[in-house]
C-alpha cells in the first residue's frame, strides 16, 4: 500500500501526552509540506490485499495520493452517517450494494456523470445514478468431498430437507447472505423467505461468523455444504492448489445464484469530486477491471474482460434478474432473520 | 476515613476540577448514546422493550457470571501459589500465567475453533484412533472456555499485587492464637483479598459483556453481537445505541454489587513498624497437584494458542509472506498504545485519589462514570468519538491525538482500579506524619504517597497498554487515515482467511505485550 504510514513514534513523542494537531491528519510527519489538494480520501469496506494494488497503480499513473481508511462496510457506513457533512471522505467503496444504499438514502452521495454510469450494465448500478458496481460476485453452494454434485439441490430452498440436517453452514451476520434473503423477500415474497429461514434453523444449519470459516469448515469436513460467494473458493484453490477439497455449484432455481456487486460512490460533501471521479474511472478502466477479475476471482463489469478460466462466464450463471437498488431494506431482512431465530 | 493530605477534609478545588474534567471526557460515549436515543425515542424504546432484548440480556449476564466465576476459581489459587507458596520459579509461573491476557479474544477464539473444533487439529491427531468428530464446543461452552482463559489474568494481577502487599503479621498472629491455616486464610487473608477479587471480577464481567470477537467466532448469541449486527448490516444506529444504553445500565448494577463485595474496610497497617515480606508456605504433598494445576492452565491458555500461531507463522514464512510493513506497524502500535497507557496512568490518579481519600456520592459518581467507556463495545465508543470529533474537534478528527484520546477513555477504569486499590493500602497516617513534619501537599505526594502506590499505577498503565495495543474498532475508525497497526494488519489478513499471513503480526503483538507484563509481575509490587 502506498499510503501505509511511516512509524508514528516521532509524531507521538512530538505530540506529547495530550496531542497537538500539528501532526496533521495524515500521521505521516514527512508529508506535511505536500500540497493539500494532491489526493483523495477513500473509505474502503474492501480489505487492503484485495484493493491495494489497483490503488497503487492509480497513484503511480495519475501521480496522486489516495489515502485509504479500511473497515467493515457497515461500520464505515455508520461512520459516514455520523460524520455527515464534515466527513473527510471523498469516495466510498463497499462490499455490497446494501451499505452504500444506506448512505444514499441519507442523501450523502453525489450523482455520478453519465460516462461513468454507462460503463457498467444497468443492473449493476443505482437507479438514481449515485453509485456504480465495480465487480460482481455470485452466491453459490460450496460443497466438499463428501458430496456428489448429483446430490446437490436445484435451489437453496431445498436445503431444509431432512437429508441436509446439520450438514449446511452459513454466515447470517454477513451482508451477502442478508442480500440473498432480501432478494428472496422481494422476488418470492415474505412468506417464502420466512418459511425458508425457519426451515434452515429447524434443520440445524451451522452458524459461522463469516464466509471464510464456512469454507474452511467444508474443507475440514465439519460440514458438507455452505452458502457463500463464489470467489472464496476460487481464492483458496489458487492458494492451496487444484486439490483443494471444496468446489462451487451454481444452483439454478430460487435466486440461488444471485449476482451481487461491490459498489463505489462519491460523497456529496467532497471537495475533490473531479479527482474522486477520476479514481472511479480508473477502477472501471480495463486494467482496473482486469485486476479484480484476476486477483480476487470476481467478475469484471465492463465489456471484454474475461473471468478466471475456472469460472463460467457471467452470462452463463443462472442468475435471476434482480434490481440491486431495491435490496436496501436490509433492516427488514434483519428483523425477519431475528424473528425466525436465524440471527 | 477522611484524607488529610491537603490539610482539610473537603477535596481541593484543583483536584476536583481535574477529576471532573476527566469524568466529562469519560462520559462522552454515554452522552452520545443519550443524544442518539433522544433523537428517535420511539425506535429506541421499541428496541429496549423488544421481547428478544430481555432474552439476550439474560444470556449475556449468564455468560458474564459464569466466566467471572470460572476466572476467579482459576486466578485466586494461581495468585496464592505464585506469591505465597514455595513453588519453584514463581515469577516465571506468574509471568506465563499472566500472558494469556495479551491474546486478543478474536484471535484466541479462532485458534481454539481451529484446534479443538469438531474437525480441528486435535481431531486430526486423534483420527488414527478412530475419532471422526469431536463434540462441538460452539455456543455457551466455547464462549465460556475462551473468555475465561483470556480474562482470568485480570483477576490474577490485582490479587497477586494485594497478596504481595499483605502484612504477614496478621496471619502469624492468628496462627499463633491457634487457628488452623485454612481458618486463617478464610478469616484473615480472604477478606483482605476481596477488594482485589471484586475489582478484577468487575473487569472480567464488563469485558465479557462488551466482547464481540469471541462470542461471534464461538457462535454465542450475545447482547454485544446484536449491537454489532445492527451496526454492520442494518445501519440502525438508534436501536444499537438503545442496546448500548442497556449495557451501561447493567454495568451500573455490577458496580454497585462490586462496591458491596469489596466493602470499605480499613486495609492498611495501623500499628507501628515496617512490614516485612512473608515466609513462603511449604506445599508439601500438594506440590504435585499445584504443579499440575499451574501447568494445565498455562498449557491451555498460552502454549496451545501460541503453538498454533507459531505453526501458521512458519508456514507463512516458508510460503513467502511479505514482512515489509511489520516494523512500521509495530512502531505505530507501540506509539498509540504506549501514549494512551501513559496518559491513562496520569489521568487515573486524580480520580483514584478523590475516590479513596474523599469518599462520597459525588466522588463515587466521578469514579464510576469512567466505567461506561469500558463496558461499551469498541464500535460504540468509536462512533461516539466520530460524532463529537466531527462536531466539536474537527481539526483533531482522525489524528493520532484523537486515537490516543479514544483508547485512554475506553480503558481508563483499567488504570483507575489498581491505583485506587493501592491508595487504599497506604496508611493516611504516613501522609499526615509527613505533613506534620512540614512537607507541602505536593511534596508529601511526591515523597510518600507516590513511591507507595507506584506499583498500582504501573499495573494500571500496563493493563491499559495491553488492551489498547489489541484494540480494533476504534483504531480502524479514528486513527489517522493510512495508519496501520499490528491489530489492523491482523484484521485485514484474517478478513479473507490469510491466517498464515496474520500469524506473524499476531506473534509480534504478543511479544511486544509480554514486556510490560513481565515488568508487571516483576516490579508490580510496593516496597516498604
Amino acid at each position: 500500500m502506498a499510503r501505509v504510514a511511516r512509524p508514528a513514534l516521532a509524531c507521538a513523542l512530538a505530540c506529547g501526552a495530550l496531542g497537538v494537531s500539528a501532526c496533521g491528519s495524515s500521521g505521516e510527519p514527512g508529508s506535511e509540506n505536500e500540497p493539500e489538494t494532491e489526493g483523495i480520501t477513500l473509505y474502503s469496506g474492501r480489505i487492503a490485499p484485495l484493493i491495494g494494488p489497483v490503488i497503487d497503480e492509480y497513484e503511480a499513473e495519475a501521480d496522486r495520493d489516495v489515502q485509504v481508511r479500511f473497515g467493515d462496510s457497515g461500520a464505515l457506513a455508520a461512520t459516514l452517517l455520523e460524520e455527515g457533512e464534515n466527513s473527510p471522505a471523498d469516495v466510498f467503496f463497499t462490499q455490497d450494494a446494501g451499505s452504500i444504499g444506506a448512505i444514499d438514502d441519507a442523501g450523502l452521495l453525489e450523482p455520478l456523470p453519465e460516462d461513468v454510469l454507462a460503463k457498467v450494465p444497468e443492473r449493476f448500478r443505482a437507479d438514481d445514478g449515485t453509485w456504480v458496481g465495480v465487480s460482481a460476485r455470485s452466491r453459490i453452494i460450496a460443497y466438499g468431498s463428501g458430496v456428489e454434485v448429483s446430490e446437490l439441490p436445484e435451489s437453496p430452498l431445498e436445503l431444509v430437507e431432512p437429508e441436509w440436517r446439520g450438514r449446511v453452514g452459513w454466515a447470517p451476520t454477513n451482508a451477502s447472505l442478508q442480500g440473498y434473503v432480501t432478494a428472496l423477500r422481494q422476488v418470492e415474497g415474505e412468506d417464502v423467505a420466512r418459511e425458508w429461514l425457519e426451515g434452515m434453523v429447524a434443520n440445524d444449519v451451522q452458524v459461522y461468523d463469516s464466509n471464510v470459516p464456512v469454507r474452511d469448515a467444508i474443507a475440514s469436513g465439519e460440514i458438507d455444504v455452505g452458502l457463500i460467494n463464489h470467489y472464496y473458493v476460487a481464492e483458496a484453490i489458487e492458494q492451496e492448489g487444484p486439490d483443494y477439497p471444496v468446489e462451487i455449484y451454481f444452483p439454478p432455481d430460487d435466486l440461488g445464484s444471485l449476482v451481487n456487486t461491490t459498489a463505489v460512490g462519491v460523497l456529496a460533501s467532497s471537495e475533490r469530486k473531479d479527482e474522486a471521479l477520476d479514481f472511479i474511472r480508473h477502477l472501471l478502466s480495463r486494467p482496473g477491471q482486469e485486476y479484480f477479475a484476476e486477483s480476487s476471482k470476481e467478475y469484471a463489469l465492463i465489456d471484454g474482460v474475461e473471468p478466471d478460466p475456472s469460472l463460467p462466464p457471467l452470462a452463463e450463471i443462472p442468475a435471476p434478474e434482480v434490481d440491486l437498488s431495491n435490496l436496501d431494506d436490509v433492516q427488514g431482512t434483519i428483523e425477519l432473520m431475528q424473528e425466525t431465530g436465524a440471527l | 476515613m477522611g484524607g488529610v493530605l491537603f490539610g482539610r477534609r473537603r477535596p481541593p478545588a484543583a483536584l476536583l476540577a481535574a477529576a471532573a474534567l476527566i469524568a466529562v471526557a469519560a462520559a462522552l460515549p454515554a452522552g452520545y448514546l443519550a443524544i442518539v436515543i433522544g433523537r428517535e425515542w420511539d425506535v429506541a424504546s421499541a428496541a429496549i422493550f423488544d421481547s428478544r432484548t430481555l432474552g439476550l440480556l439474560g444470556r449475556s449476564a449468564g455468560l458474564a457470571g459464569a466466566v467471572t466465576l470460572a476466572a476467579t476459581v482459576i486466578a485466586v489459587p494461581l495468585a496464592w501459589l505464585t506469591v505465597r507458596s514455595d513453588l519453584r520459579a514463581k515469577r516465571l509461573w506468574a509471568t506465563l500465567a499472566t500472558l494469556p491476557l495479551v491474546i486478543p479474544s478474536y484471535i484466541g477464539a479462532y485458534l481454539f475453533a481451529s484446534a479443538l473444533g469438531p474437525n480441528g487439529r486435535l481431531q486430526d491427531l486423534l483420527e488414527p484412533l478412530g475419532v471422526e468428530r469431536l463434540p462441538s464446543l460452539y455456543g455457551f461452552p466455547g464462549a465460556l472456555i475462551v473468555l475465561t482463559l483470556f480474562t482470568y489474568p485480570l483477576i490474577l494481577i490485582p490479587v497477586r499485587a494485594t497478596l504481595r502487599r499483605l502484612d504477614p503479621q496478621l496471619e502469624e498472629a492468628a496462627l499463633a492464637m491457634g487457628r488452623s491455616p485454612a481458618t486463617v486464610f478464610r478469616t484473615v487473608v480472604a477478606p483482605q483479598l476481596m477488594p482485589a477479587i471484586a475489582g478484577g471480577a468487575l473487569l472480567v464481567s464488563l469485558y465479557v459483556l462488551s466482547d464481540f470477537g469471541a462470542v461471534s467466532i464461538m457462535r454465542f448469541d450475545s447482547f454485544t453481537r446484536e449491537i454489532y449486527v445492527s451496526y454492520q448490516s442494518g445501519f440502525e444506529r438508534t436501536s444499537a445505541a438503545a442496546l448500548g444504553a442497556v449495557l451501561v445500565a447493567m454495568m451500573l448494577v455490577l458496580l454497585v454489587v462490586q462496591a458491596k463485595v469489596a466493602g470499605s474496610r480499613t486495609l492498611h497497617r495501623t500499628g507501628p513498624g515496617a512490614q516485612r515480606p512473608p515466609r513462603p508456605v511449604p506445599l508439601g504433598r500438594w506440590r504435585l497437584p499445584a504443579l499440575a494445576f499451574s501447568s494445565t492452565v498455562v498449557f491451555v491458555a498460552l502454549v496451545l494458542p501460541v503453538g498454533v500461531l507459531v505453526y501458521w507463522a512458519t508456514k507463512g514464512l516458508t510460503s513467502g509472506v511479505e514482512l515489509g510493513a511489520l516494523l512500521g506497524n509495530a512502531l505505530n502500535s507501540l506509539a498509540a498504545a504506549g501514549v494512551a497507557a501513559a496518559v491513562a496512568g496520569v489521568v487515573a490518579l486524580p480520580i483514584a485519589f478523590l475516590a479513596t481519600r474523599f469518599p462520597g456520592p459525588l466522588t463515587r459518581l466521578v469514579e464510576r462514570v469512567g466505567y461506561a467507556g469500558y463496558a461499551l463495545p469498541g464500535i460504540v465508543v468509536a462512533l461516539a468519538l466520530v460524532f463529537f470529533g466531527t462536531r466539536v474537534a474537527l481539526p483533531l478528527y482522525q489524528t493520532l491525538a484523537m486515537l490516543v484520546f479514544a483508547l485512554t477513555m475506553h480503558y481508563l477504569p483499567l488504570a483507575v482500579a489498581p491505583a485506587s486499590a493501592a491508595l487504599r493500602q497506604v496508611p493516611p497516617r504516613m501522609e499526615e506524619a509527613a505533613r506534620g513534619l512540614g512537607r507541602g501537599p505536593l511534596g508529601v505526594f511526591h515523597t510518600v504517597t507516590a513511591p507507595l502506590v507506584r506499583g498500582g499505577i504501573l499495573a494500571g498503565v500496563a493493563l491499559v497498554f495491553l488492551h489498547a495495543i489489541k484494540e480494533l474498532p476504534a483504531t480502524l475508525l479514528l486513527a489517522p487515515t493510512g495508519f496501520e497497526t499490528l491489530a489492523t494488519d491482523i484484521w485485514r489478513q484474517t478478513g479473507f482467511g490469510f491466517y498464515e499471513a496474520s500469524a506473524i503480526p499476531a506473534l509480534v503483538l504478543l511479544a511486544i505485550s509480554a514486556l510490560p507484563l513481565y515488568l508487571l509481575s516483576e516490579k508490580g509490587t510496593v516496597t516498604s
